[in-house]
């Protein structure tokens, strides 16, 4: 168990280290082939060749992508100093740099906007798990009837639907013509009420898509798991429906869903790009969208770099509760 | 399948396909030789068994198709958005409208919104014009439709050479060849997705391989879309190789003295064709949405192209005053991708071997 966490420990350790180099090569040697120059579009158009220079040796943007890489590693550690000539920042760990455009440091900025993607995640994925497995398990259970047409063909359509089409839609009626909730982020340390208002539209928009997702998934692990022997030798053993159902086929039912969950959980902690832009709301997602229109490498490094890590710390939770969940996983 | 290695199932664009999928979908089923001298009626008897018998995978799973009312309606729907996309020109010139020229006087001037009711709607302009401009947006419709199809259907033959070629490699070579390929395949699907497609597509230079503007963007999007999806397909098409080729009729191949091509072209193949088929049919509503979402991100296609991800993103401005802007993009998106979805589940179902015949 310990050797398992450990290996794991190490690739996900090797991951973040790819990502962050595959970002470097994006944002640094695609726009070097395409010949535009980062210093320069950092500092701006008409910007004397000196500035330029001094930028450029500032923030290291001559090293080479390794060293670049190891710099930015090292920062987040045991913090970092720029210098260039007479000018010296000190960047304190954790040290993600300083935004190419507001000049601020990057991780009160990360900080800032954690919450409400934090937020915004873990609220929808509660409604999620709760109607869209739900929906699942009871259309698997009755197979063929009116409740189980009905369900999949909601969840089919949910499926279909852009998640920025369904929010404007929901904003359009609920926020603006019926006038029932006032949709403005609030944060929650300003007022529990104000952030409940702001967060249940976009808590519906994004769980009404993913239970979508998560009862047709279920549905069809459900159906599967119930035509297995084990369950026949449940029943032929005289256990009542209740229990066949509940103690044997939910149990093998949530292996999958679990994964799905660990995944969805931490690309969402990471960001909701699209959930985010269409409610206007200042989380991570916002943040990595509008560092990429202005090309502004530290934010999204920043950001990436937390995705990355919530993806893989979510898998690892996943893999780690597999084997609770089912006795005949082993980790090794 | 003793060998198939269990595969997580799992986060992917392609939900909804159950485990069945990954079982073998036929056995090469030996046709059992007539009899020549029989009498009539056993002869007929006969006949009808082996009517029954020697069906092809095809003829069953589009007999089954037939009878799925849902899967024909999607189905017809996506030809119809086919003809729709490639007929665009003769569309809009029927109508007499383009789907880039402005309608100023439309509009008007003092809130930008276009006058008359439901955002314009009248009998030059079968859905309105967009605020502003006053484009057609029957029009930017008809034309968006290219760019949606265009980009779904090809980053999703992207998605499927590259995820066919590499699964089968991992699968039928093993070893570190399998240890390779299944590495980037986790690596890749543990990737942020939407954030490296947004920020690969927002970085490439205007100029590219002889494309220009709107080409390199579509050519970028395909190119990025595809890449990310093929380790869905590479993970599947893996599985099933590690399966197949260790089943006896492929040992009987071997034994008879064919050579690895021949086992991979000729034996595995076409055992693949069916996983693969519905892999690919439920990539491709799926492939839309990206599209879309980029486009409505600000990073995919960009007016005065229309596309219908990118009229969604200038409607969020208007969802108060002109609400049918926004409508008639997002219900086009709808209707497209649960169109696709549709025919895909159904294909799905015909295709699985545990469905009855």
């Amino acid at each position: 168990m310990l050797a398992y966490l450990l290996r794991r420990l190490f690739a996900a350790a090797v991951m973040l280290v790819v990502i962050v180099m595959v970002v470097f090569s994006i944002f640094f040697l695609i726009p070097k082939w395409a010949g535009v120059d980062i210093a320069t579009s950092f500092v701006g158009k008409q910007a004397d060749p000196a500035a330029v220079r001094a930028v450029a040796e500032k923030l290291g943007l001559d090293d080479p992508i390794y060293a670049q890489v190891w710099e930015f590693f090292k920062g987040i550690f045991v913090g970092r100093t720029y210098a260039a000539g007479g000018d010296v920042t000190n960047c304190a760990a954790p040290c993600f740099g300083y935004s190419f455009r507001s000049e601020q440091a990057i991780w009160p900025v990360l900080t800032d906007r954690f919450p409400v993607t934090l937020g915004l995640a873990l609220g929808a994925a509660v409604l999620w798990l709760l109607f869209g497995v739900a929906a699942g398990v009871l259309s698997a259970l009755k197979r063929g009837t009116l409740w189980d047409r009905g369900a999949m063909i909601v969840a089919l359509a949910g499926v279909s639907l852009p998640i920025y089409f369904t929010g404007m839609l929901s904003l359009a009626v609920f926020a603006f013509g019926l006038k029932w909730i006032n949709a403005e982020y609030v944060p929650l340390a300003d007022s529990f009420s104000g952030w409940l208002g702001g967060m249940i539209l976009p808590w519906i928009t994004l769980a009404f898509l993913y239970a979508a997702m998560y009862a047709r998934i279920t549905r069809a692990t459900m159906m599967e798991i119930l035509g297995e022997d084990y369950i026949r030798t449940a029943r032929a053993k005289g256990l009542t429906e209740q229990v066949v159902i509940r103690k044997h086929a939910m149990r093998s039912t949530m292996t999958p869903i679990l994964t799905m969950l660990g995944m969805d959980l931490g690309a969402l902690i990471g960001g909701a790009i699209l959930t985010e832009t269409t409610f206007s709301l200042p989380g991570l997602g916002q943040a990595v969208l509008n560092a990429i229109r202005n090309q502004d490498l530290p934010v999204i490094l920043g950001v990436t770099l937390i995705t990355s890590l919530a993806v893989l710390i979510a898998n690892l939770v996943v893999d780690v509760l597999y084997a609770v969940i089912d006795p005949r996983v082993r980790l090794a | 399948m003793p060998l198939q290695r269990q595969v997580r199932p799992g986060y992917s664009r392609l939900r909804g396909v159950p485990a069945t999928m990954t079982a073998p979908l036929h056995e090469p089923t030996a046709e059992a030789a007539p009899s020549a001298a029989e009498e009539a009626a056993v002869a007929n008897a006969e006949e009808k068994r082996q009517a029954v018998q020697g069906r092809s995978l095809g003829r069953i799973a589009w007999e089954r198709l037939k009878r799925d009312k849902l899967a024909l309606t999607g189905g017809v729907i996506v030809l119809v958005l086919i003809a729709i996309a490639l007929l665009a020109p003769v569309i809009t010139a029927l109508v007499g409208q383009d789907p880039e020229v402005h309608h100023e006087d439309l509009i008007d001037p003092l809130f930008g919104t276009p006058v008359g009711s439901l955002g314009g709607i009248s009998g030059d302009h079968l859905l309105g014009v967009e605020p502003v401009s006053g484009r057609d947006i029957f029009a930017r419709i008809v034309y968006g439709a290219r760019i949606s199809l265009l980009v779904g259907f090809l980053s999703a033959v992207v998605a499927v050479v590259l995820g066919t070629i590499l699964g089968v490699l991992a699968g039928f070579f093993g070893g570190w060849v399998d240890a390779a390929i299944s590495r980037v395949m986790d690596g890749l699907l543990a990737f942020p997705q939407l954030l490296f497609i947004i920020a690969l597509v927002s970085v490439m230079p205007n100029e590219l391989l002889g494309l220009t503007g709107t080409g390199v963007r579509l050519f970028v999007m395909i190119l990025v879309i595809g890449f990310f999806g093929w380790p869905y397909i590479g993970r599947v098409v893996r599985g099933q190789t590690l399966s197949l080729r260790e089943r006896e009729y492929v040992e009987a191949a071997r034994s008879l003295g064919a050579g690895r091509f021949y086992i991979l072209f000729k034996e595995l193949l076409p055992n693949l064709i069916a996983p693969i088929i519905v892999y690919t049919t439920m990539m491709i509503p799926t492939n839309i949405l990206t599209e879309a979402a980029l486009s409505f991100l600000g990073v995919g296609v960009k007016p005065p192209t229309a596309s219908w991800g990118q009229m969604l993103s200038s409607a969020i401005d208007y969802y108060k005053s002109d609400p049918m802007y926004m409508v008639i993009p997002g219900v086009a998106i709808f209707i497209t991708v649960l169109a696709f979805n549709l025919f895909g589940d159904g294909v799905r179902d015909a295709l699985d071997p545990k469905g009855s015949r």
